[in-house]
């Protein structure tokens, strides 16, 4: 058999929960003794992702490998990885003893080499002389220490962890992280984190997994991931950020906010759209002066213990936010700069919105399951399946579903700066992105409607 | 204060109302008279005679017949409740839905409903009714009670420990025996209790099913012995043990229950 040099690998692997696509076309390779964390908000998939490599649930297609070992279908019992859950999930009817040696217990390990890997178990999780205890006398913390005993006690391969840390208070949480930060080098045993907490992910992992809608949005070190997001969700979902909209005037110029700035980026054509990502804490605010590259108003100042954070409002009328260790009150004049390397340039992932469709008369296009109006065509015949295109900006919420021709949800909110864009999940299942000015809540039923005159249509 | 009496004693007649037949019965076991009212002074005569009875043979057979029965009604609906609670509580929601409505169809409809039905069963399929018949048709009333039992346990329980199990290397059937049966053991123990009772205490499932081969439990007994003319004078000590067992198990059940709520 090959040698591989990943303990996990995850191949092409998809599921679906009836209709549903809960992960879709996953990849990914774990390297032997990595801390990889699979982050992302909640009903990302990432839960999936670790079940399936648990062996809770079967994927529907692809293929996970542990240590080179085919495991697609092996029931849970037979892998050589194991897991500690969010609730702990402690056996209530045993004691902590009886618990961490339930694993040991069922491979017939003999008695004396139990209570030995038993007690250097607790140990290793700061728990020695609580053998005895009942599990539900102890803390949430205490509880979650005898759970990771419990599982390392086995000497898996692989220790998955699902969100072990969601359940307990802020203090005990950073103790934790720590603790488990040492676990995992004295093991030398790889750890799969999965968490919804992107502090807590920057702080533990060798590798950050970002995931989004069942999808693995970027792979990359904790670093990689705060400095150079590959798209705005990531960029969003990952510390504080100013998106704005951009064009990529040339090799490292950029324009945004209505001004040219130099960057670092190049590689994207000229005249290119995209999207600009700067972090807070990279742009500098002083008073108004010659070497202001915007200059504005600041609007709101909040104390924030370390720093204080700022939103200006520019001249041309965008809205940055600024962190800085020196306090500039709402209302005061300010000058703003950022340095070109602290200039994120990313590629547009879309600069419309296109879904097929099909001609049902000269005036009418059917797409996203409903019948639209559009100017009259020449061009296509009824029937005919065209490409339909439409601008960001023309997409028309409304409150009432019922004004809508198409009803949906407001799913994912990007604040750019000067508008909105966000990501409506149609009932049709399709997602359509709107650019809009008026404020939307996440999970707000909507009714969508686009004018005729704003309906492209192109041929296939 | 008036109102005080008032309250106090409305609540003193309606226990004497709901308790008078049987303190009657109690206190008429400790006498020796025939005839149910006269009291011939205190002895324990009927509990030692019926104890020791050789006259009683039927009685002592009744007696022997519903332990007999409800015994394994109780110990086989409890196997069977627990099973179909631990099925139904891992269905989808819209079918777990139906089936706890279809689980709680035969605990609402009426014991004389349950009887014939079962009854028409029996004869329809040719089963000569006898000692099997009853306790079929014992366990097919007591089942769905284990069954409401169980299932406050299982929605209790911590849905991952059985996973928690599998990871640790359990087979799916050790897990169910080393976590879940522990787990929902106490719901076990109050339905068997539950079925046990129920069972020892039935007449009317009984009396349709068990045929006409001489086979009589204690109710059945009791029911024949009264219309041949009065009650033999050994049923009342009988009522009285019957009825203090019962009370205890009832207490045993609620404090278990009180138990389980502290938790």
């Amino acid at each position: 058999m090959q040698q591989s040099t990943y303990i996990i690998e995850v191949q092409n692997v998809s599921k679906y929960f009836g209709e549903k696509v809960a992960l879709d076309n996953i990849n990914l390779n774990v390297k032997k003794g990595e801390f990889v964390t699979i982050l992302g908000p909640s009903g990302c998939g990432k839960t999936t992702l670790l079940r399936l490599i648990a062996g809770f649930q079967t994927a529907s297609e692809g293929e996970i490998r542990i240590a080179g070992n085919e495991i697609t279908q092996t029931p849970p019992h037979l892998r050589p990885v194991n897991t500690v859950f969010q609730k702990y999930a402690l056996f209530p009817h045993l004691n902590v003893f009886d618990n961490i040696a339930f694993g040991l217990k069922l491979k017939k390990t003999p008695k004396q080499v139990i209570e030995k890997k038993v007690k250097s178990a607790l140990k290793m999780v700061g728990m020695t002389d609580y053998e005895d205890r009942n599990v539900d006398s102890l803390s949430g913390g205490q509880q979650q220490r005898v759970a990771i005993a419990r599982a390392i006690v086995n000497e898996p391969e692989v220790l998955l962890l699902d969100e072990p840390l969601a359940a307990l208070d802020l203090k005990m949480r950073k103790d934790m992280q720590m603790e488990l930060k040492e676990m995992h080098q004295k093991l030398g045993i790889t750890f799969v984190y999965v968490t919804h907490d992107q502090e807590e992910a920057l702080t533990l992992s060798d590798t950050i997994v970002v995931m989004s809608e069942g999808k693995i949005q970027q792979i990359g070190t904790p670093m990689d991931i705060y400095n150079e997001p590959i798209n705005s969700f990531v960029a969003d979902f990952i510390g504080e950020s100013n998106i704005l909209n951009g064009t990529m005037i040339k090799d490292e110029v950029v324009r945004f906010a209505g001004h040219e700035f130099e960057c670092v980026d190049k590689g994207f054509g000229e005249n290119a759209p995209v999207d600009v990502v700067i972090r807070p804490e990279d742009i500098y605010i002083f008073d108004p002066s010659d070497a202001a590259q915007l200059t504005g108003t600041v609007s709101s100042c909040i104390f924030k213990g370390v720093h204080f954070e700022m939103l200006v409002q520019t001249k041309e009328g965008y809205e940055l936010m600024v962190q800085d260790y020196h306090a500039f009150e709402a209302g005061r004049e300010v000058g703003l700069l950022v340095k070109p390397f602290d200039i994120h340039v990313m590629k547009k992932e879309r600069t419309c919105n296109t879904f097929e469709g099909k001609m049902i008369d000269e005036q009418h296009v059917e797409f996203l399951g409903c019948e639209f109006e559009c100017l009259p065509q020449t061009q296509f015949s009824a029937g005919d399946k065209v490409e339909v295109q439409i601008d960001f900006q023309n997409v028309i919420l409304e409150d009432n579903e019922e004004d809508g021709r198409l009803t949906g949800e407001v799913k994912f909110i990007l604040y750019k700066g000067n508008h909105y864009h966000l990501t409506v999940f149609t009932d049709w299942d399709e997602d359509i992105y709107v650019d809009t000015n008026d404020v939307w809540d996440d999970g707000d039923r909507v009714g969508i409607t686009i004018a005729p005159e704003h309906i492209r249509l192109n041929k296939l | 204060m008036m109102k005080k009496i008032l309250a106090k004693g409305y609540l003193w007649l309606l226990l004497a109302l709901l308790y008078s037949p049987i303190l009657i019965i109690m206190i008429f076991s400790f006498t020796e008279a025939k005839v149910l009212g006269n009291w011939t002074g205190f002895s324990t005569k009927l509990y030692s005679s019926l104890f020791s009875g050789g006259m009683h043979h039927s009685l002592m057979n009744a007696i022997w017949n519903t332990f007999v029965i409800a015994l394994l009604a109780a110990t086989i609906s409890t196997a069977l409740g627990s099973i179909a609670a631990i099925g139904i509580f891992n269905l989808r929601s819209k079918a777990r839905a139906v089936m706890n409505f279809t689980n709680n169809i035969p605990i609402m409809n009426p014991d004389i409903i349950t009887g014939v039905s079962l009854f028409l069963l029996f004869v329809s399929f040719g089963i000569s009714q006898g000692f099997t018949t009853v306790v079929l048709a014992h366990i097919a009333f007591c089942t769905p009670y284990v069954v409401l039992s169980v299932m406050p346990r299982l929605r209790k329980m911590n849905p991952n420990i059985y996973e928690a199990a599998l990871d640790l290397g359990a087979t799916p059937f050790q897990a169910l025996r080393k976590v879940i049966l522990p787990e929902i053991l106490p719901g076990m123990i109050s339905g068997f209790i539950l079925a046990f009772t129920l069972s020892i205490d039935d007449f009317a499932v009984t009396i349709f099913t068990i045929g006409n081969e001489g086979l009589e439990t204690l109710s059945t007994y009791i029911y024949a012995d009264a219309r041949k003319g009065g009650l033999t004078p050994e049923l009342r000590p009988l009522s009285t043990i019957i009825f203090v067992t019962v009370l205890v198990l009832l207490i045993v059940i609620n404090k278990r229950a009180e138990k389980q709520q502290k938790e």
